[in-house]
């Protein structure tokens, strides 16, 4: 187990160097002098020098991207060039938000998925089954950003539910209850996506764990159907699902844009958008690079989570 | 008893040939709506449709009618002709980006997994790490910054993201034939490389890059809808299905249809390429169709 997670360990940090390096070499990547590009609207004789000092510019390629790394390391991700703010402060400020939001889908989401799931596998082909399988294949046709039109369209303008409508994001800290109140729409839009690819993944999982003899057995000695879901297929059938909820986890953090921008909340995703139409190009690079290895680290507990459910994935 | 029910259960299953008979309707009902899309979206010129960028004040959120099949949006102009018209942005940058990604990416898959050795290795290694790389917001920093937008630049693109994805199913796929008995024994009668990648992997990794193209086509419409609402697609008033649905939200309430149609020809659209997708993968995968 130590063995592998070493093992484990080492790919993740070659591969957070390989994204450091992609996130430092994608203003090369782009069409013209990348101080331009940086400065943006920012562009005076002032902030050009300081930005020349700053990153190196000057040398090659090479020494730049160890300039930067140096500073990345230190948290030092740039300030910026249109707000002086810097990148840092605003990363810190809306990855809780993200945060939050990933959370409370994915409470949902296991919350719904797992019973669901369990009821379609208790017996395959009924029509409950049928039902869900085909709701939840039509839900994952619709994309978020259709989904959160509508529902804003229902919930927030129709039912007028406080709290919940475009620009009602309420802080954390400010009031809990309202937070959640503006957290719930697009916490549900991001569950929406989790629980039908979930629904799938351990519906099909549990079925061919109930088809083992140690069910059959477990059957034979009386135990409940409940108690046999949940203590005895639950466990062996997740492995796909541990995988399926990294992948899909990592795919909110680098996804959930379009969320948060349609419904103005200050997030990773919504400063993202905000920085590109800036032209804020130290912003986009900072977040970038959070996200990268945001997805990366998540992927990375997923993984050891399945180990955890199944040791043996470890031994090989 | 039961290892003879098991045998004839077996034979059954050897003797059962793919032959479309267990498809379905719903399968067949959504490769017709495909195939109508898309003749619709190739020959929209020629069809009698509306000029979908004539602006009418006259006839100003209209709703459905004979004259105007969808109704009018808050320009006058005819829904209908911009669904149909806007089909083409969705249809040309799904396709066109898996082209890009399938063109590079299986070709490469079959041959690592054929060839094995250093050449699979390293390239396993280079497209693991590039796919570590979240592809979406990749695509958002580079097409923000790459300006102007067009189309092109948004299927380059998406479609090189897509090549290690691609890469990983086709090599996969043709891991699991390249070692069977029949390649082993193409190769003993003296058959070359070429042919026996053309002749005896290509047959048996088609099905499931075809349902794996059909899935990449859907979700690259919906990543192609997500960056309309960000202005990062083509821009207005080129009709897409994105740039309606998004056109539409600040006068959700007044026009309803505006909103409707779009969304209901993108999810219909998505729903059948998904459903079919879905449909050849469990008919052709061998594991899942016996539970």
């Amino acid at each position: 187990m130590a063995r592998y997670l070493a093992r484990r360990v080492v790919t993740l940090v070659g591969i957070v160097i390989v994204i450091s390096v992609g996130a430092f070499y994608l203003i090369h990547l782009l069409p013209g002098d990348p101080a331009t590009v940086i400065l943006g609207t920012g562009d005076s004789p002032q902030n050009r020098a300081r930005l020349y000092a700053q990153l190196g510019l000057n040398r090659p390629v090479i020494e730049q991207y160890f300039v930067w790394i140096r500073n990345v390391l230190r948290g030092n991700l740039g300030t910026s060039f249109i707000s002086q703010v810097p990148v840092w402060t605003t990363i810190r400020a809306a990855l809780p938000i993200d945060l939050e939001m990933i959370v409370l889908s994915q409470i949902l989401s296991f919350a719904v998925a797992i019973p669901l799931a369990m009821s379609s596998a208790k017996r395959p082909d009924s029509w409950l089954d049928r039902f869900l399988g085909a709701f939840s294949f039509t839900m994952l046709s619709i994309p978020a950003f259709i989904l959160v039109v509508v529902l804003v369209l229902v919930v927030a303008i129709k039912l007028a539910i406080p709290h919940t409508g475009v620009s009602s994001y309420v802080p954390l800290t400010q009031d809990w209850v309202a937070n959640l109140e503006s957290m719930a729409l697009p916490s549900v839009v991001l569950a929406i996506g989790s629980v039908t690819v979930y629904y799938r993944v351990l519906r099909s999982d549990l079925i061919a764990t109930l088809q083992q003899e140690y069910i059959t057995l477990a059957r034979s000695k009386g135990i409940s159907q409940r108690r046999i879901l949940w203590r005895h297929a639950l466990r062996p059938s997740s492995v796909a699902l541990l995988g399926t909820a990294g992948v899909n986890i990592g795919g909110l953090l680098a996804g959930g844009f379009i969320v948060q921008y349609l419904l103005d909340i200050p997030g990773l995703g919504y400063t993202l958008v905000n920085s590109i139409g800036l032209s804020d190009y130290l912003v986009v690079q900072g977040i970038v690079l959070v996200v990268s290895v945001g997805v990366i680290v998540i992927n990375f507990v997923f993984d050891f989570l399945i180990t955890l459910v199944d040791p043996r994935i470890a031994r090989e | 008893m039961s290892s003879s029910l098991e045998l004839s259960e077996l034979v059954e299953e050897a003797t059962e040939t793919p032959d479309g008979r267990r498809l379905g309707v719903l399968f067949w009902l959504c490769v017709g709506w495909l195939a109508l899309n898309l003749l619709a979206a190739v020959l929209a010129n020629v069809l009698p449709l509306e000029n979908p960028l004539t602006q009418n004040y006259n006839a100003v959120n209209a709703g459905p009618s004979l004259h105007h099949l969808f109704g009018t949006d808050d320009l006058g102009r005819d829904i209908f002709s911009r669904v149909v018209f806007g089909s083409r942005v969705s249809i040309e940058a799904g396709l066109g980006s898996m082209v890009i990604g399938f063109g590079v990416g299986a070709p490469l898959g079959m041959l690592a997994a054929y060839r094995r050795g250093r050449f699979d290795q390293i390239l396993t290694v280079v497209m693991y790490v590039v796919l570590a790389f979240p592809a979406i917001i990749a695509t958002i920093a580079i097409l923000s910054f790459w300006t102007p937008r067009t189309l092109l630049k948004i299927i380059v693109v998406i479609g090189v993201a897509a090549i290690p994805l691609v890469y990983r199913v086709i090599r996969t796929a043709t891991l699991a034939v390249a070692t069977q008995d029949f390649v082993v024994a193409a190769r003993v009668q003296g058959a070359s490389d070429t042919r026996i990648l053309v002749r005896e992997l290509l047959p048996n990794v088609a099905p499931i890059a075809v349902s794996f193209l059909l899935i990449g086509v859907a979700t690259v419409v919906t990543l192609e809808g997500s960056l309309a609402f960000l202005g990062l697609s083509v821009a207005p008033p080129t009709p897409s299905w994105g740039n309606m649905i998004n056109e539409s939200r600040t006068i959700l309430q007044l026009n309803p249809w505006l909103a409707l149609f779009p969304a209901a020809a993108m999810c219909l659209f998505l729903l059948a390429l998904n459903f079919i997708g879905d449909r050849l993968r469990t008919h052709f995968d061998v594991t899942e169709g016996k539970l």
